[in-house]
């Protein structure tokens, strides 16, 4: 089926016309079990993409991979054309790849504010030597501080400003995280299950912000269970399935494929077996 | 019992250099546990190889006391360094393991008498702190009023001592407001969420455990030159409990909480060896023999330790509004 995206038909590690990322033979093992073994996978710029499969399939392995939290046995990846394998996680980060965690790493007890700011590249006050002398980093905090409080009102965090970020609900530290990956302005953001234990009130307003982050130019990936949300908001699914890439392509096309099917549900998918999660639009799938 | 003698006694503990040492070394681990997370129990050994290296570099070297301090403080950042780049890499509690280790490998190292011409041995060392004393620029005689009355000497070492505390307490404050503090505090709340937002936290973690650590070796000199010795055995694991101490009665977060915690301990320390003894004395106390109150002291202070981390975690500078939050 044609696409915009890929070159040529959709298919398991299909090239595409402007790949961001560009992954080849990444393997991870733990002990015998091989977690990750994708041969190769690219992910297209300016897209959202959903990384979706069923528990153990590698997704989160293959975040850690990427994002240089862990180390592969074998395997290179580029990022705008620079080699990432054995780069350390907080250069990755600078490079403009910044992830978020699927269970959510808000730093508690510094105020949401200190979380915001925290996120920005650069401010100077954060070496040693300089950081004694306030005149030379308060002209950059005070720049931070307004983008901070900018993207605090983008994301109804605004009143909580002051507050530690321990006071926050699930979903806001969810919004919070997210936000705070902002602050940097990176390339590609990682989201690793940001819809996992969200209110479903605040799920309507961070897929707006996730659809925001496309139209400002920003790369998305992002891991999720949430058929509903891969469905609505994805230009491109990779599925994954015990680590390797089983399928890629528009969501509406991998939904139909048998692969999917299959990784999901099992070979008996044409049993019946009562209601199927994933059939039913707006209901998780796992 | 004579309770304006207890009284005066403790009084006097407020401004000892005892009480400055274990100042500078809690406001040294302060930064390392409070601000970055990092569980130090090796405080004592900061001290010692500051303490150490002061003395060695007079004495076997012959340089002047000046130089023979920076020597002290390059000393403590390389047993930071050592120390560091094995276990800062791994989770927090390998560092507590490693430090309390190292400091009692230290202790032991400074004991042996294979190199007792530079140590001295068991027997530690002397007569380093010459220039210091000869540089007292008050006259003989007895200068204060009150509990607070002090030969020229003795004058002399407090002011100094509570001068260095007074720069080390605005240099921590001054870090902290910075930046560079926030980052800290980011790595105490949790590191890979630093680390993905850009931050070498590895490096961060290795300036918070020398700067800590220079402001305990300094702590360690200020101790060895009142005393006019440093002996191994000074500087055991109750050394570095004892700054825990401090550093938990004051607020392990904090400026004030080391200076106000090292104070009250020591006032406290004072007026129950005072109280007991009395009571002892007086025959209040039949199971108990004086020699017995000095070790009964720090059974009670093993139980106020655990007491505060129950009861207020924060101690008594901490902010209770962070309390309300568990982890």
């Amino acid at each position: 089926m044609a696409n915009e995206i890929s070159i040529g038909a959709a298919a398991p590690g299909c090239k595409k016309v402007d790949p961001i990322l560009v992954a080849d033979n990444v393997m991870r093992q733990f002990g015998g079990l091989t977690a990750v073994n994708v041969e190769h996978v690219e992910i297209p710029r300016g897209q959202i993409t959903a990384l979706i499969g069923p528990n153990g399939a590698g997704k989160t392995t293959f975040f850690n991979l990427l994002t240089g939290f862990d180390k592969p046995n074998t395997g290179s990846w580029t990022f705008e054309g620079k080699n990432l394998a054995g780069v350390a996680s907080y250069k990755v980060a600078r490079l403009g790849m910044i992830r978020t965690f699927q269970l959510t790493k808000a730093l508690s007890l510094l105020t949401v504010l200190e979380n915001m700011r925290l996120g920005a590249q650069n401010q100077p006050g954060e070496n040693f030597l300089r950081a004694l002398i306030r005149p030379l980093w308060s002209k950059h905090e005070a720049a931070i501080t307004v983008k901070a409080d900018d993207l605090l009102k983008r994301f109804k965090l605004d009143a909580k400003r002051e507050d530690y970020a321990a006071g926050l609900s699930g979903g806001q530290r969810k919004l919070l995280e997210m936000a705070r990956a902002l602050m940097s302005e990176p390339k590609l953001v990682m989201l690793d299950e940001p819809m996992a234990g969200v209110n479903p009130a605040l799920t309507q307003s961070l897929l707006d912000h996730i659809k925001d982050l496309k139209k400002n130019g920003t790369t998305v990936l992002f891991v999720e269970h949430d058929m509903h949300m891969v469905r609505h908001i994805s230009d491109w699914v990779i599925v994954m399935a015990e680590g390797k890439v089983v399928a890629e392509g528009p969501p509406a096309q991998v939904m139909k494929d048998p692969a999917v099917i299959d990784a999901y549900l099992g070979a008996h998918a044409d049993t019946d077996l009562g209601t199927v999660a994933i059939n039913v639009p707006g209901k998780a799938g796992n | 019992m004579d309770w304006l003698n207890i009284g005066s006694l403790a009084l006097g503990e407020l401004f000892s250099p005892f009480t400055a040492t274990f100042i500078l070394c809690a406001l040294g681990l302060s930064v390392h546990f409070g601000y970055t997370g990092l569980l130090n129990f090796g405080q004592a050994a900061f001290a010692a190889v500051g303490a150490y290296g002061m003395a060695i570099s007079v004495l076997t070297f012959g340089l002047p006391l000046g130089l023979g301090v920076l020597i002290g403080l390059l000393a403590s950042a390389v047993f930071a360094v050592i120390l560091g780049i094995p276990t800062l890499r791994l989770r927090a509690d390998y560092l507590a393991i490693v430090t309390i280790a190292a400091s009692e490998v230290f202790r032991y190292f400074m004991t042996t008498i294979g190199f007792a011409k530079v140590t001295g041995g068991s027997n530690g060392l002397s007569q380093f702190g010459e220039d210091f004393w000869a540089a007292n620029p008050f006259a003989e005689g007895t200068y204060g009023f009150g509990p607070f009355m002090y030969r020229a000497d003795e004058l002399w070492i407090r002011l100094v001592a509570f001068s260095i505390i007074a720069l080390g307490a605005v240099f921590v404050w001054l870090l902290m407001r910075s930046p560079w503090g926030r980052v800290l505090k980011g790595i105490r709340e949790d590191e890979d969420a630093v680390r993905s937002l850009g931050k070498n936290v590895f490096a961060y973690k290795l300036q918070a455990l020398i700067i800590g650590g220079a402001l305990a070796a300094l702590g360690g000199m200020v101790f060895v030159v009142n005393l006019s010795n440093v002996q191994p055995q000074s500087w055991g694991t109750t050394f570095t409990f004892m700054i825990w101490t401090v550093l938990l009665l004051g607020g392990a977060a904090t400026i004030l909480g080391p200076i106000v915690g090292g104070m009250v301990f020591f006032v406290l320390l004072s007026v129950t060896q005072g109280i007991m003894s009395g009571l002892v004395e007086i025959g209040a106390l039949p199971f108990l023999t004086l020699p017995q109150v000095g070790q009964i002291r720090f059974l009670l202070i093993g139980l106020a330790l655990m007491l505060l981390v129950i009861f207020r975690p924060q101690g008594i500078f901490g902010n209770k509004k962070e309390l309300q939050f568990n982890g």
